[in-house]
């Protein structure tokens, strides 16, 4: 069972998820605020609908659990991630000396679309000492606080969990 | 309701010291790109410990759901921020700071 949406459908999709986004927002139901709701949500659907929907890949409903499940996991090891990068920052701006020993590095990446590569970007800058400078093309230009830092980005193991999860 | 509360003062602690080290980092390291280190992450964190404690203070209603939002865009805009700020001063040609 593969749904199919027409490909000009575009704006309604853009449409009715700005109507929700209202709602949630504003959270008050009376006939002035939705019609403000319809309205304001008509325009910026307009003028968005292009950016809102960029691509779209077909994909089959046990890949989509799959990869749903994968996200989710990624969700909570990055969370995990960020908690040791403030404890590990914390503890080098507390130290009296300072342990730091700053290089940028350069590699190359097997991410292809955007999206994965800007899912990948934020993760790195969110991560333990690392941040990401430049993206071009494939290559990713990245500030490491320390050389561990930059010895377990190259390693690679946050880049492998993207793939499984964008590619394949 | 006292294990509520506590939970809730522990995240608000946690969020506070985040911001400080953050704040310290700034005013300690020694050029932009370090800095951006101690703030581009302590924000995140600090941000996202208060609003978790908001939200297990206030329980489920709305603004609870909003909050919510707010803390996912701040996890998605944050890092680009950083990536920004960081992306202009390098390609301007400052060289990051090394150890002698």
């Amino acid at each position: 069972m593969v749904l199919n949406i027409p490909k000009n459908s575009n704006f309604f999709i853009t449409y009715i998820v700005m109507f929700i986004f209202w709602i949630l927002l504003s959270w008050e139901f009376s006939l002035s605020n939705i019609l403000f709701g319809l309205v304001g949500s008509f325009l910026v659907a307009y003028s968005t609908r292009n950016l809102f929907i960029k691509e779209r890949i077909a994909i089959s409903p046990q890949k989509f659990i799959r990869k749903s499940y994968l996200s989710i996991l990624y969700i909570f090891y990055l969370t995990y991630q960020i908690i040791m990068a403030n404890l590990d920052v914390a503890y080098r701006v507390l130290h009296p000396k300072m342990p730091i020993d700053t290089r940028v590095i350069k590699f190359n990446t097997k991410l292809e679309s955007d999206l994965a590569k800007t899912c990948f970007a934020n993760s790195i800058t969110l991560t333990p000492g690392t941040i990401t400078i430049d993206v071009k093309k494939d290559i990713f230009y990245v500030h490491a606080l320390t050389s561990e830092a930059a010895e377990s980005l190259l390693e690679g193991s946050m880049e492998r969990k993207l793939i499984e999860i964008f590619q394949e | 309701m006292e294990l509520i509360d506590f939970i809730v003062t522990a995240l608000l602690f946690g969020g506070t010291f985040f911001f400080t080290t953050a704040t310290l980092g700034l005013l300690r390291f020694p050029d932009l790109f370090t800095r951006l280190h101690a703030t581009g992450k302590g924000d995140t964190l600090g941000v996202g410990l208060i609003l978790t404690g908001l939200v297990i203070y206030l329980g489920l209603s709305p603004i609870t759901l909003k909050i919510i939002i707010i803390m996912t865009f701040i996890l998605l805009t944050s890092p680009v921020g950083t990536h920004c700020i960081c992306r202009a001063v390098y390609n301007q040609g400052i060289k990051p700071w090394k150890r002698r």
